[in-house]
């Protein structure tokens, strides 16, 4: 049962062949077995778990069920949830027990689904290793000395690991596709604005996107269809007609157009996972579907324009942090200076630092026109990249990271080296539009490799239906790590 | 050598909305501390802010009512620095595109109008407040205040004296209040200015090295702040030295200021567009509803005020310092253009006014109402009664003699003070008045003109002031002079 997906879950639990109680036990009861194999969560509070298990429960013998009432469903623990520890992984909210609820959150709730916990990920959401959290890395369940990528890297392991049927992650600049493609399972970043950011704690806010992470398309759409929706508290959340993104699954992608970047099979590509995404396109023209080649000339530029953007927003996002309020407070200063630099010395991890260091430095007087201004000059010439590219095709395909999972420490030293493995996936952010990972096979040593799909503004629904019809005919989504 | 002055204002005033500029909190001053502090005042991770429109209305009230340029697009930056009452650490203002740019205000200094130029007005929120007191040792933080809606309105360097300066800060203290956007409550902080100060060789077109006077919460201390500052700035280069670009403060106890900071200390504020906030749009439909809504402005009314009912330009800026003195008298002279205005007009600038301030009330609620003095100054036009015995008659009516709005004929009536202008009986007092002081009519004829002011004084104690005085002097020389 723990290799369920969410729509069998929601199934069963319709039919009542399994009650909430039982499925939120199930996965309670893999987390403790399991969960220090591969620390994939940070919190877990089985008596509240169970609570919103008997609530649900409650809820569908009453006749009030929705298609996630019931379902264990993982938070990112950079997600408010009230009640609950919520830490983005950083010792400087290590007490921090929200008041409130995320939108996101507060969605889920309403549906009835279960909070089975919230997961690992790296610091503030800044890594692709989910090795800087401060609760330590988390292991990929594919070969537990290999990271499972970031910063969504706990709730992408624990889908691995079957320790949930479903979670949430966040993407700013690839942190729910790459750990997806490092641990075989999928995940899609919406467009930017469709989900609210209010209670998501912010990295980069014009990047920072909300999103599902699962172990079919399907049962992304099925979480897409809570998770979108105006929130008034968001000013970036945009106003738009309710949408189904299950309509869409069972078309056929006969005649669609699909885009190769030959940008995203140039050098740093592992040649094996240039096979495997290779095979994976050939499968969609199987299907029908006709391909072409498009170009992004711009895309080499993403992650420089990215390392700067990314930082500067996340300066002034983290400047909250300081030990007045709440939080992490340093035990011993002698006057106000002492206390800020201290908290926020002892209180952020090396790589939270560096980033507020570059994004510091890229605001300065003196500074700003050069590195803030230009780097959003350029980013509009990424999205036009984009926007020409769709007048050519439906989706663009291509890798979601330059190589597989990657050992423990193999790149914590490098920081250029880590950023690169997100070159594929960053420059959708930069655009806004929608990107997403799944699984479609493995390279030589066996680990999964992630085929990514971009779709145009607000074609999550296209995007989905592409994915599920590849899914219909392989299976690679439905593999299971070793020892799992 | 002589020495001009050279003085621009930055002026915070605080917007009358019900809730803060990005959150619901409410605005209400003197509530407990912390009381109005909602989960974005206190900047818990992962709140946003959500831009309150009738703050934005008020802005846009403001910039119609001095000629400005209302920007169909504006921005919202982030001003970064760390102060525990600076909750998300970095206070969100408008930087390179502020919704109001230009206009201008006119002020009477003396009987000399001026015109000085603005250069801007932006939207920004207010901080919090900490408290030093009563924490024994520690701070306190109380942040009812901070996300208080500001309007800083920055004016051109077009201004050269304290007394130019301060009938500035005064003229737009009245226009905030008269376009009900800001409660003016000088002593609650709703109404802030800060002076930019230099001084020049008089005839040079150079401006100074300027210094920024900060904490002038009211007129007479902006006035005497600016005085210090310029003998200070005059006398420092005088003695060879020469001016610091520097922050000072204002010290109202030892009359002087002090330095603050120097620009040298200046923070680095790195300004840049909040991410959270979409560019504020206004369209000209909202534009074109902001200004129906907007009533007739003091510098209209003022020309209205001379034109229409020919009162002096004294009187008429006198009239409309607040729309409640404005209100009086336009009710008090309706439909009575000419000398029955004029008295209006004299008598609220005169007796009515003083009577307020002597007896510390506003002049909504006065005692003698608008239309009561109307009925009190044409019973003076019409030579009923004396401009003396109106006094009376006014005083009468502030103690509560009489009411409604025939109050002053009442009076007139039960006391009896109709002035006598039946000539036939004066002229029989005037004949008793000169066969009892035979010495002073003998004065009077040898050629002593002072002498018949005291005849006329007999006569106007024998009627009790009721005698028209002029009509008492004719009759006097008349009867003398036919009598010699």
């Amino acid at each position: 049962m723990h290799d369920a997906t969410l729509k069998t879950l929601s199934d069963a639990l319709a039919a009542r062949k399994l009650s909430s109680v039982e499925a939120t036990e199930l996965f309670l009861g893999r987390i403790r077995t399991l969960n220090g194999r591969y620390n994939c969560f940070i919190t877990v509070d089985e008596d509240r778990s169970l609570a919103q298990a008997k609530e649900a429960d409650a809820a569908r013998a009453a006749g009030r069920a929705e298609p996630l009432t019931g379902i264990p469903i993982a938070q990112k623990d950079i997600f408010c949830a009230k009640g609950w520890l919520t830490t983005c992984a950083s010792k400087m909210l290590s007490n921090f027990v929200s008041p409130y609820d995320a939108h996101v959150v507060e969605r889920f709730n309403r549906a009835g689904a279960v909070i089975i916990g919230k997961t690992n990920m790296d610091e503030f959401a800044m890594g692709s290793s989910n090795e800087t959290s401060w609760y330590g890395p988390v292991r990929n369940p594919w070969d537990t000395d290999r990271v499972p990528g970031g910063s969504s890297g706990g709730s992408a392991a624990a889908l691995a690991a079957r320790l949930v049927p479903a979670a949430t992650g966040t993407d700013t600049g690839g942190s729910i596709r790459q750990p997806c493609a490092l641990t075989g399972t999928c995940g899609l970043k919406p467009t930017y604005g469709l989900v609210s950011r209010y209670g998501m704690i912010a990295f980069a806010s014009s990047l920072d996107q909300g999103g599902p992470m699962a172990r079919t398309a399907e049962d992304l759409a099925l979480m897409l269809n809570t998770m979108v929706g105006f929130d008034l508290r968001d000013s970036t959340s945009l106003d738009r007609p309710v949408e189904d993104y299950m309509s869409d699954l069972q078309q056929s992608v006969r005649g669609l157009r699909i885009g190769l970047p030959r940008e995203f099979f140039a050098e740093g590509l592992q040649p094996d996972v240039a096979k495997v995404v290779e095979a994976a396109v050939a499968q969609y023209k199987a299907l029908g579907c006709k391909i072409t080649e498009v170009a992004l000339p711009n895309m080499g530029l993403s992650v420089p324009v990215y390392y700067v953007l990314a930082p500067a927003e996340a300066s002034s996002n983290l400047a909250r942090f300081d030990g007045v309020r709440y939080g992490y407070r340093t035990p011993q200063y002698r006057d106000l200076n002492e206390m800020y630099e201290k908290t926020r010395a002892e209180g952020f991890g090396a790589e939270v630092k560096r980033r507020i260091l570059i994004g510091t430095y890229v605001l300065s007087h003196g500074y700003y026109d050069a590195y803030y201004i230009r780097a959003q000059k350029v980013r509009r010439l990424i999205a036009e990249d984009f926007a020409r590219a769709f007048e050519k095709c439906d989706v663009i395909m291509g890798p979601t990271s330059p190589t597989t999972a990657f050992k423990l420490g193999e790149k914590a030293a490098d920081p250029l080296q880590m950023y690169l493995s997100d070159i594929y996936t960053i420059a959708v952010n930069l655009a806004g539009l929608p990107g997403m990972s799944i699984p479609c096979g493995f390279d030589t040593q066996g680990l999964p490799v992630g085929l990514q799909i971009i779709g145009n503004y607000f074609r999550e629904a296209q995007m989905l239906n592409v994915a599920h019809q590849y899914q219909l005919a392989t299976d690679w989504h439905s593999r299971v790590p070793p020892h799992i | 050598m002589k020495w001009e002055t050279v003085i621009g204002l930055e002026v915070h005033a605080q917007l009358n909305t019900r809730s803060k500029i990005f959150s619901g909190a409410s605005t209400a001053f003197g509530a407990p501390p912390n009381t109005h502090a909602s989960a974005v005042d206190i900047a818990l991770p992962g709140t946003l802010p959500v831009l309150n429109r009738a703050a934005v209305e008020k802005a846009i009230r403001f910039g119609l009512s001095v000629g400005s340029r209302v920007n169909s697009r504006s921005i919202f930056a982030r001003k970064n620095y760390f102060y525990p009452d600076l909750p998300k650490g970095y206070q969100i203002s408008q930087y390179e595109t502020p919704v109001v740019q230009g206009g201008s205000v006119t002020i009477v200094v003396g009987d000399a109008e001026k015109t000085v130029r603005l250069t801007r007005a932006h939207l920004e929120e207010d901080a919090g407040k900490s408290l030093h007191e009563d924490f024994h040792g520690e701070t306190g933080i109380d942040l009812n205040r901070a996300g208080t809606p500001l309007l800083e309105i920055v004016s051109e360097p077009d201004m050269r004296s304290a007394a130019e300066a301060v009938a500035y800060a005064k003229a737009l203290h009245g226009l905030v209040r008269w376009i009900d956007i800001c409660d003016g409550n000088m002593q609650e902080g709703s109404f802030r200015c800060d002076a930019n100060v230099s001084v020049r060789p008089a005839g040079s077109d150079k401006l100074g090295t300027r210094c920024e006077i900060k904490n002038l919460n009211s007129f007479r201390f902006l006035e005497r702040a600016i005085d210090f500052e310029v003998r200070r700035q005059i006398e420092l280069i005088e003695d060879g030295g020469s001016v610091l670009q520097e922050t000072r403060l204002y010290d109202p106890d030892r009359d002087e200021t002090r330095p603050m900071r120097s620009k040298e200390d200046a923070h680095d504020y790195r300004y840049f567009p909040d991410p959270d906030l979409l560019p504020l749009e206004v369209s000209e439909p909202w534009l074109a509803e902001i200004q129906a809504d907007l009533p007739e402005l003091p510098q209209t009314k003022r020309e209205r005020f001379v034109s229409v009912y020919g009162l002096r330009a004294y009187d008429a800026v006198v009239l409309t310092t607040s729309p409640e003195i404005s209100a009086y008298f336009e009710t008090a002279a309706d439909g009575a253009p000419g000398p029955v205005a004029k008295l209006c007009a004299n008598w609220i600038t005169g007796t009515l006014s003083a009577r307020l301030n002597e007896e510390g009330i506003d002049i909504i609620d006065s005692r003698v109402g608008p239309r009561q003095l109307r009925g009190l100054v044409e019973r003076i036009a019409d030579g009923t009664i004396s401009n003396k015995i109106a006094r009376d008659v006014f005083d009468a009516i502030w103690s509560g003699e009489a009411q409604g709005e025939q109050a002053a004929d009442a009076i007139i009536r039960a006391r009896g003070l109709t002035q006598i202008s039946d000539s036939g009986a004066l002229e029989k007092i005037v004949d008793e008045v000169i066969a009892a002081n035979a010495q002073q009519v003998e004065d009077y004829r040898g050629g002593k003109e002072k002498a018949v002011n005291s005849l006329v004084g007999q006569v106007m104690k024998a009627t009790r002031g009721k005698a028209n005085p002029q009509q008492v002097n004719e009759i006097l020389r008349r009867k003398v002079i036919a009598r010699g």
